[in-house]
């Protein structure tokens, strides 16, 4: 009976460290999947609203949401209470939906070629990628910082354009409105419905 | 116009010595010294933000636009030209920053595009092998000898800088910029001071229109757009300081891990 046990969970273990490996993704086979999705339903000839819809379902999918809401709320996490805190993430959630299909939805058929990974740990990976150049603008270097925490579900972090960090850019946008309105989180949460019902 | 330099100067090394802010939410650290950009004059650099904004919107915006509906051979061309006069700058500061494997290449650069590439129009010296690299200034140099950054500055039509990179600045115009002592410092006959002016808003203008879409794009998703820009800056800056060329080199994961541990 002993043996029998020890072998359920011998042949357990094995079919998780084989499902792990088999389903563990790549960083850039991650950032390759989402830019062709992405590219995919900018090119398509569907209304605006779908493309809107589909580029939020692929954000929804592929990145992580609460952690960058997290990490733009900066020292301010740490004071608001937690009734604050949810109502920040449920906003944050909407901002950060609108302002990313808001960002790409200009662009008709980006083409972004996959350059190399940078591993920094064991947590963190940066895509290295080049938006070509168009007739209208010129090459981007655009780095993508994941999280491989989950390594069968990496998901997205940040987006570095030419190495400048857009979460960065935010969390100060965030923490300057805070700081000009006497740390007053309620100042932000007003700033950021009027964006999403803009 | 010296006392006023002299006064200009002065407030300049005054607000370098400023301590940093500690709250590290506004602010930014410099890898070198881990020291923080400090925006000591916010309500007077919004107001300065403010009117530059204006100023594009009425003039550069429009102008870039203009400027985009040109053939792009000649955009090229003229960002060619512009970025061959650079090198006037940037060669000094490869020196002074005894990087003079750089000063060379960016010197042999120059000659050939000065020569064969018709005063820069053609970037022959990339066509033979010799890569453009990255601009260099006054401000750069001051930060890599250990010079910190200083108050965080919005100039009229200028924008963003320091207090650093506007001494910097001042630099090009006291005997700094080859090109600047050509056409307006010193009398040659033949440049005037037009040349240097022109020179300096088609580099504006260039810039603007090589970043139509996405200053425009910046706009229309920013909540506090002075404070996007200013975090943009800063970001650049630390870059071009500490000359990385990888950008692993410039990210700080601190804040990423600390969300985990709270």
């Amino acid at each position: 009976m002993l043996l029998k046990i020890k072998n359920i969970i011998s042949f357990s273990l094995i079919i998780i460290f084989a499902s792990n490996y088999a389903f563990a993704q790549k960083p850039s086979d991650l950032i390759k999947e989402v830019v062709d999705e992405a590219s995919r339903i900018l090119s398509s000839s569907d209304p605006v609203e779908a493309k809107i819809i589909n580029l939020n379902d692929l954000a929804e999918n592929n990145v992580d949401i609460n952690r960058i809401a997290k990490y733009t709320l900066g020292k301010h996490r740490k004071t608001i209470s937690d009734e604050e805190i949810n109502k920040y993430f449920k906003l944050y959630k909407k901002y950060f939906l609108k302002n990313f299909s808001s960002r790409l939805i200009d662009y008709t058929n980006p083409e972004i070629i996959i350059v190399d990974e940078n591993v920094i740990n064991e947590n963190f990976t940066i895509v290295n990628t080049i938006l070509e150049a168009t007739s209208k603008n010129p090459e981007l270097k655009i780095s993508w910082r994941v999280i491989t925490k989950n390594p069968n579900k990496p998901l997205i972090l940040d987006l570095l354009i030419e190495g400048l960090s857009l979460a960065k850019a935010q969390k100060e946008e965030f923490n300057s409105i805070i700081k000009n309105n006497d740390g007053e989180i309620n100042a932000l949460f007003k700033v950021m419905e009027e964006y999403i019902i803009k | 116009m010296k006392n006023f330099l002299s006064i200009l100067i002065i407030s300049l090394l005054i607000s370098l010595n400023v301590n940093a802010d500690t709250d590290g939410e506004i602010t930014i650290n410099q890898n070198e010294s881990n020291e923080e950009v400090k925006d000591c004059f916010e309500p007077v650099n919004r107001g300065i933000f403010a009117f530059n904004r204006a100023i594009d919107g009425l003039v550069f915006k429009p102008a870039a636009q203009i400027y985009k509906a040109v053939p792009s051979p000649i955009r090229n061309g003229t960002s060619n030209t512009l970025n061959n006069l650079s090198n006037l700058v940037t060669i000094p500061n490869n020196v002074l920053q005894g990087d003079f494997k750089d000063a060379a290449h960016n010197s042999m650069r120059f000659v050939i595009n000065s020569t064969v590439g018709i005063l820069g129009f053609v970037d022959v010296a990339s066509w033979i092998g010799l890569d453009k690299k990255d601009k260099e200034d006054y401000g750069q140099t001051l930060g890599t000898w250990g010079v910190g950054p200083g108050c965080y500055l919005v100039l009229p039509i200028l924008g963003p800088s320091t207090a650093r990179d506007s001494i910097g600045s001042l630099v090009n115009i006291s005997g700094g910029d080859p090109w600047y002592n050509v056409t307006v410092r010193n009398d040659t006959h033949y440049f005037s001071d037009m040349d240097y002016y022109t020179s300096k808003i088609t580099t504006g203008i260039d810039f603007r229109a090589k970043n139509l879409t996405s200053i425009d794009n910046l706009e229309k998703n920013s909540i506090d757009l002075y404070a996007a820009v200013r975090s943009l800056y800063l970001q650049d800056r630390k870059r071009k300081v500490n000359n990385s060329k990888k950008i692993t080199e410039t990210l700080d994961d601190s804040d990423w891990e600390e969300i985990d541990i709270q």
